[in-house]
This record gives structure tokens, sequence and C-alpha cells, in this order.
């Protein structure tokens, strides 16, 4: 079992955000409390929906924001700030939008090259260049597309260029942002099987991020589902998605619409909306729209308990249907 | 009788680089009271197909078809007041992204009298009233209270049902969504299909749902419509299409999804959707689709009968099994 | 492989502006005016029939052919000193065409870095630059332009740089709202996460996204520093006598205005037509590079 390559413990990220002059700022907890681990060749993936703190997360861990609490280790190495410019190489990231992430006034030659010119002013030219064609090919582009702007190219083929460009200094961890939730369902599938053949070959550790379930479960090894900056549960795939024991990953499971008609199931609705990031309920956060919530769930913040997957519930479901 | 008929729709787009077919020869049939699904990715012109319907289309489209009767009124040679009259009322849209459908600088409440004062002319108190129990059926919490306040200082499941409730304000005969929760949650999706088939059981009203999602096909359509490249290939019942896909291009999006991998690899469907300029002779799907011969390259397919879901396909399936790579 | 087969034949960019450009009648003709514009300025000098400062003192105040006791030696007459009022008119376009190109070049690549490092530095920069700019807005840029040459002295160079320094927070506010709005997208976070520097973001990655509204903000200044550099030159305060700029031209003329209608008709109708044909073409290209104006 090989040492993990990034290792978080109780990160943490709050914004102040300012309520007038006069007034106290207020405190938006984006991420509040978070622990995993990422190894090569291995896929965590993180579930929620908007307001969960996915995005936050996915920006700590690229080191484009830094946690206001907690800590993030690079190889057994904790990561700074000050760090952050030779730490780069290691950890890089693809976004969700294809039409917003390449540069509409570059060609693709030096979208590619970009990271080497920045990064490793001892290469020559030549050298470059033939490394950002080698790569090109890697992620299934023809040569003659190296001359070419982005907006030439169709969403799967700019995810591919995105995906090229992240890979273009050797990173062992590649942050990827809900990288097909863009994309048709026929080049879904194409890029989801590049990203696997990439991980296999380069022995990447991929943190996944998404709202699509049945991708995740295509593609993870492990997961956590976030709720309004908690991890509510977390564990092997397949243990969360058999047998769930937060009864918000129910809902979710439950939500969630399958490709089969004959199995029209009975949905768990959940009452209410997300509350505000900004008024994050004392308690449980999942309390105000659960349908188990008891006082004490509104009191106290339940802490993750379980063995193969961990929930963090008071009264985690047994086991249940999917 | 059907609700809706359409027949021979066409509609062409004059570009920058010439004319543009973004919907080739397709035919629709909604009966009151159903709910079809048109399913295509981007490209299969699924959405300009219903917007060409309520006119909502810029002056660069050209829309033709042989026939467009709704409720037995031909909608296609009427003058545009008599189709003001019935856009919006008996005929209503809503669409996918909440936040921009709706108008900023308006109150959602002043939004949903809108359509009430316009088509069915009531005064004021009539009108207040009509607007909270209109929230109520959509299920926003606190109506009163809610109608004065502006999009922005709502969530994006709220703002759609506040779409639905203009949508449905003057009992429409047919409601088109126009993939009403493909910008939101996966939780609050839920609820809104569940809403919109609710209001069907209670109104009778039919509904035509637009989107690529195959889950939300499973869950919530009746009868399902599959287009590609401006025309449409394949049309049966939900349950059937799912089981025994008739096309190609139908069967290996089946077989793309995620939930029904098989193994680490996924199939996929090689080439991509023909644009403007590489619209092949023959059949559309013929470059990508595995089965395709010589005559599948140069003769458009023909379309087939109910029996076999109208496929325009040479060679269609039957038996659903897996094709794609 | 699997979708890469998309050789899209689009049309390139030229060609695809060109498109919306010239379905624009107005700003077509604005092009081919502009163009004429240009072309004397260059060449005035040898097209002109005479010398633009010769004074023919036997045929001072010469009505245009047209008129009664005119004659095709001096086309469109000739001003009190005798000066041939086509040769002026001619060569003075020269002075307009070069202002103008001062002027924006100034303006633009002072106010493109301003707008830049408002745009990228923290908030107190930011407000700083903003507010000063502000307050140059709030002058009259005349009268700004005025008080400046008048500390500097009357002369044309005096006025150029006036102008331009009236025109930059213009320049200033629309690169700062680009750069605002391209920060926001991925690209600019990919390009930071990938260990792009500061002057990088700046010019590499942000500013050719910018370029749309500057270019159009160019073309239209182009005819605001024309029309200013003549309110100087009408003014006293611009190019001095015996200098053919169009504006100076006006302001030796006032007095004429009854006795000798095309001594000052004439310098006024061609900044006239300048600055229009500089305001349609600005229009055409505004609508040509507009995103959400194109069709396809």
């Amino acid at each position: 079992m090989t040492a993990p390559v990034i290792q978080a413990t109780g990160l943490h990220r709050h914004y102040s955000i300012s309520d007038g002059m006069f007034r106290k700022p207020r405190v938006l907890r984006a991420v509040a409390g978070l622990d995993f681990a990422l190894s090569p060749g291995k896929t965590l993936a993180v579930v929620g929906e908007s307001g969960c703190g996915k995005s936050t997360l996915a920006r700590m861990v690229a080191m484009i924001e830094a946690p206001t609490e907690g800590e993030l280790k690079l190889d057994g190495k904790p990561v700074l700030p000050s760090d952050w410019a030779d730490l780069r190489q290691s950890v890089q990231i693809v976004f969700q939008d294809p039409y917003g992430s390449l540069n509409p006034r570059q060609r693709i030659g030096a979208i590619l090259q970009e990271p080497l010119t920045i990064n490793r002013p001892n290469l020559s030219r030549e050298e470059r260049e033939s490394s950002a064609r080698e790569m090109l090919k890697m992620v299934g582009l023809r040569p003659e597309h190296f001359d070419r702007y982005p907006h030439m190219f169709s969403g799967g083929q700019r995810q591919r260029i995105a995906i090229a460009r992240a890979l273009m200094l050797d990173p062992k961890v590649l942050v990827l942002d809900e990288p097909v939730s863009a994309l048709d369902l026929s080049i879904q599938s194409a890029i989801l099987n590049l990203l696997t053949e990439l991980q296999d070959r380069l022995q990447l550790a991929y943190l996944f991020i998404s709202h699509d379930l049945s991708v995740v479960r295509h593609v993870a090894d492990n997961v956590i589902v976030m709720y309004l900056g908690r991890t509510v549960e977390t564990g092997p795939k397949e243990a969360v998605f058999e047998t769930p024991r937060h009864p918000y990953t129910r809902a979710l499971l439950s939500a969630t619409p399958s490709a089969e008609p004959a199995t029209r199931k009975d949905r768990i609705k959940l009452s209410g909306e997300l509350p505000s990031p900004l008024d994050i309920p004392r308690g449980c956060p999942f309390a105000p729209r659960c349908w188990k919530a008891e006082d004490r769930c509104r009191q106290e913040i339940p802490e993750l308990t379980g063995t193969l997957n961990m929930a963090a519930c008071f009264f985690p479901e047994g086991v249940s249907d999917a | 009788m059907s609700l809706l008929r359409i027949r021979n729709l066409s509609v062409a787009f004059s570009t920058a680089s010439g004319a543009f077919q973004a919907v080739d020869a397709v035919d629709f049939d909604v009966d009151p009271g159903e709910i079809l699904a048109i399913v295509g990715e981007s490209g299969s012109g699924k959405s300009v197909s219903m917007l060409a319907l309520m006119g909502l289309l810029p002056w660069t489209a050209t829309v033709t078809a042989d026939e467009i009767t709704f409720d037995g009124k031909d909608l296609l040679r009427i003058d545009k007041n008599a189709r003001r009259r019935i856009v919006g009322n008996d005929l209503a849209m809503i669409f996918q992204e909440p936040m921009s459908a709706l108008n900023p600088c308006f109150t959602v409440g002043w939004q949903v009298k809108e359509s009430l004062r316009y088509h069915l002319g009531l005064d004021r108190a009539a009108q207040h009233r009509r607007a909270i129990e209109l929230f109520e059926q959509v299920g926003i919490p606190d109506p009163e209270k809610r109608l004065t306040a502006f999009p922005h200082q709502m969530s994006g499941g709220m703002n759609q049902r506040v779409m639905i409730a203009m949508a449905i304000s003057c009992k429409p005969k047919l409601l088109i969504a126009d993939e009403p929760t493909t910008a939101l949650d996966v939780t609050i999706q839920a609820q809104i299909l569940d809403l919109l088939a609710d209001l069907r059981n209670e109104t009778g009203m039919g509904l035509v749902l637009i989107t690529h999602d195959m889950g939300v096909v499973a869950e919530t359509a009746e009868r399902v419509s599959v287009q590609y490249a401006g025309q449409k290939i394949e049309e049966q019942p939900v349950g059937p299409l799912f089981n025994k896909p008739h096309h190609p291009y139908t069967a290996a999006l089946l077989d793309a999804l995620p939930e029904r991998a098989i193994e680490r690899l996924l199939p996929t469907i090689p080439g991509v959707v023909p644009g403007q300029f590489d619209r092949p002779t023959g059949c559309l799907f013929s470059p990508r689709c595995k089965f395709a011969d010589a005559t599948c390259k140069t003769t458009p397919p023909a379309t087939a009968g109910t029996d076999l879901g109208n496929v325009r396909c040479h060679y269609p399936l039957n038996t659903g099994e897996g094709i794609a790579s | 492989m699997s979708d890469t087969a998309s050789d899209v034949a689009r049309p390139s960019p030229l060609r695809e502006f060109w498109f919306y450009f010239r379905e624009n009648r107005g700003a077509v003709i604005g092009l081919w005016i502009f163009g004429v514009f240009a072309f004397l300025a260059l060449f005035g000098p040898w097209i002109a029939p005479h010398d633009a400062t010769a004074q023919f003192r036997d045929a001072t105040l010469q009505p245009p052919f047209w008129q009664e006791g005119g004659n095709w030696t001096f086309p469109l007459g000739t001003d009190p000193l005798g000066r041939d009022m086509l040769s002026r008119l001619i060569v003075g376009a020269r002075f307009s065409f070069f202002v103008g190109v001062v002027v924006v070049s100034i303006a633009a690549s002072g106010g493109i870095l301003m707008g830049l490092v408002a745009g990228f530095a923290p908030k107190w920069v930011d407000t700083i630059i903003m507010r000063i700019m502000d307050v140059i807005l709030a002058f009259p840029s005349l009268l700004l332009a005025l008080v400046l040459v008048a500390i500097l002295g009357p002369s044309l160079t005096n006025a150029m740089i006036a102008i331009a320094i009236v025109l930059q927070p213009h320049y200033v506010r629309l690169t700062r709202a680009s750069v605002l709005s391209e920060l926001q997208k991925d690209y600019v976070t990919s390009a930071k996460v990938v260990g792009a520097g500061l002057p990088r973001l700046m010019f590499v990655t942000v500013l050719p996204n910018c370029l749309a509204p500057i270019i159009v903000q160019a073309a239209l200044s182009f005819s605001t520093a024309i029309l200013d550099a003549a309110a100087l030159g009408f003014l006293g305060m611009g190019a001095q006598p015996p200098t053919p700029e169009w504006g100076t031209m006006l302001a030796e003329a006032r007095e004429f205005i009854l006795r000798a209608w095309w001594v000052v008709t004439l310098p006024g109708l061609a900044i006239l037509v300048t600055v229009l044909a500089i305001n349609l073409m600005g229009d055409g290209l505004r609508d040509a590079l507009d995103p959400k104006l194109k069709r396809s």
C-alpha cells in the first residue's frame, strides 16, 4: 500500500463577508473540517450539491487558496503558500467549463507549452514543442490541431486539451472539478475513458469532484459526501452506494434518476431548501431537512463514526436500499 | 384527437457561413394529458423545434412545416395577434436557466401577475389572490411574502417554481419544459420533476419535456422521441425504448451511460455530431455507426412505421443488444 | 480515436469580421471616406495643386469655381490672404490625422496600462486610480485642455498632450472593466495554477482578450481628438497660423462668414465629414466586434 500523496487534516476555509461599514463581518464557512488522503493510482470522489464547498476544496488542494485552518501535506511535507510556486508542479487542475478554461487568444501549441515556458526555462524551444506535441497525441488529438485556436474545437476536444495542459508538468495529483458535467453523454464516456487510461499509465491520484452520482459510482475508489462544508459520509465506493449510513446520502441516491424505467421508485422527499452557508444552523447542518432529526441533532454536531463507511449522524441508517 | 400535431417541421438559420439546417423534417404528436420527452444531445435541434412552435426564434430563422395544429387551431397560418392570445395562455413554456429567464428588475409577484393581467384580464385583487394560489400550487412556502421578492433573492429551485407558476397561471393545455432541471441540484431536480408530474395529474395538461438526461426520461416520460442532428430518428413508449431501442444511436447512447457500465472502460461513440459543414450524404449517423454499410452512407433512410417506432434506419435493431465500441 | 473528426471550416476571423461590418452601409461609407482622408494625410503636399502657405495677393477672397468670379485655378476659392483653399484643406488633413493618431496612441497606451494595474491591483490602489480618473472626467474636456495649454503654451503639440490626458480615463475604465470580468474566468485561474507571474498574466493572458472594446473606443476617440484639436485651434490655443489646420483656419475666417462663406464653411465641412465618417466606422466596428450580436 503506497503512501498517500496528499494528506489533509482538519481543513477549514472561512470567508469574511462584510456586512456594511458599521456591522461585524459575517463568516461564510465554505469548508468546515475535512480530512482525507489521496493515493497514487486511486480516485477520491467528492460528491455534494451546490453550496457544499466542493469547489472551495478543489481550490485549496490545487493551491489557489490557502486553508484558514488545518493542514495540507504533499508527500509528507506541509504545504505553505510560500512554497506554492515550487509545489505547483505536483498538483494541477482541470475545470468544468471547457469553453472558459482555455485562453481564446492563444493557439493550442502555445497553451500547452506555457507551463514549460514558465517553469522549465532550461528547456530549448524544440524540446518544449516536441513535449507539447507528444502530450497532444497522448490525449487523442491530431498533430494539425497544434496550431489552431480553441474556438475551433468541440467541448470534448477542449477538455482533452485542458487535461493535456494539466499533465505537461508531470504532476502527481490531478484535481478534476466536474470535468464531464458540461459534456454530452457520448463525449463524456470518451473523456472518462481517457482519464482512466492516463491514471493507469501515469499512476496519478485523482480528486474527482462531481454532483453526478452515476459518474462517481463508475470512476471512484473512495467517496466523500459533503453537505454545507462538512463531511457527512465517507468510505469505499461500494459501501457508500450499497449501504449508505447518512440520511443525506440516502436522499441523494434516491433523488438521482436512474435510466431504468421499470424501477421507478418512491423518492425520499427532502423538505425545505439548502440553508445559506452564511447562516449555518447550530448542530447538525442537515437537521432542518432531515426526517429523522431530533433535539440532539439540533444542539450538537455529530462526529464521523463507523467502521467501513463512516457517517456523521447520531441516528445512522441500518442496512438500506440505495 | 391529438392536442398537438406537427408534420414535417424544418428550421434553417442563416449564418455568417451560409444556411444551417437546425431541424430537418420532424413530426410530433402529443395527446391531451400525455408526457412526451424529446431527447437529444447538443446539436440535435430539440429546443429549436419547440421554440419554432412557440414562435420564439430570431429573424434569421426560417420555419417551414406541412402542418402545425394545436388544439384544433392552425398555428402555421395564424396571424400575430391570434398567436399571442394562445402562446402563454393555452400553450406555455419554461426554460433552463431560471435565474436568467426571470426579469431581474421586477418582483416575482409582478411577473406572475403580468400573465394574469394580459391573458385573463383580472383586476388587482383577483390577480393577487390567484398569484398566491399559484405559488401554493407549485409548493413555494410562505407565498404571500414571496410575492414581493426579487429573483436574485431566491434560490434556483424557487425561481424554477416561479417560472412554473407563471406558465400554469392560465391553465395551459400544453406545457413545454426546455431542460427545466439541468441547472438545478439533484434533490431539487427530483422535487421539480415530481411537481410537473403532479400538475399533469391534477390538471390534465400535456407536458413536453426536453432533456439530454436519460435518467430523467426514464423516470418521468411516457413516450420518448429521440433526435439526432436535427432529425427525429426514433419514437417509442419509454419502457420499450430503454429495453429494445430500434436505432443504433439510441442503443449506443444507452450503452454509454455510466450506470450501465460493465467494465472499467465505458463504451463510446466515435466521431462527433455533424455540424454545419460536414453533413453526411445518406444517414446522418452513418459516419459513427458500427453497422453502417455502403447503402447507409449514400441513401438517407426512410422513416419506418409506428410498429418500429418511426425509426430512421436501414437496418433497425430490435433486440437492443449493445453496439457501441 | 473518438471525437477527433471535427474539422470545422469556420471562416477566418477577418472574413467573419468583414461579413458583419459590411452589413452596415454607413460604416462602409465611413470606411471609404476615412480611406480618402488617410490617403490625403499621407500624400497631401504632393497632391495639392498649390503650396498651402503661398499667398497670391492678386486673388484674395476669390469664390469657388461654381460661383460668379471663380475659376479653376483655385477650385474652392482663396482665403483673405490669397492662399488656395483646396490646397490648405488637403494639407490640413495631415495635421488632423496626425493629431488623431498621436492622441489615440498616447491616451490608449497610458489608459490601458493604468486600467490593467487598476484591475489587477489590490483594492486601495484601484480606488486611488479610479478616483483620479473620476476627477479628470468631471472636468469638461475642452476646459481642461484649455487650462493645460494655457500653462504649457499654445501649440499643436501641447494641444495634443492636453487632449490625450483628457481622453485617458475612458480607456482606463474600459480596460479595467474588461480585466475585472476576464479575471473571473477559468483560463486565468488555469494560468495562475500553471505558475504564471503577474506580468505574464497581465499582458499575455488577459490583455489580448480585452482589446475589442478598446479598438472601438480608439476609433471613436480619433474623431473626438480631431474635434478637440479643431476647437482648440479655433480658440487660438492649438495650432498657430499659418499652419493650415482646419480649426485654425476656422479661427482666421470668423469675420468673413457673411462676406466669403467658403473661407469658413469649407474647413467646417471638412471637419464634419471626417468626424462623421469615423463615427460611422466606429459604430460598424462595435457592431461587428460585439459577440452578443453575432449570429453563428
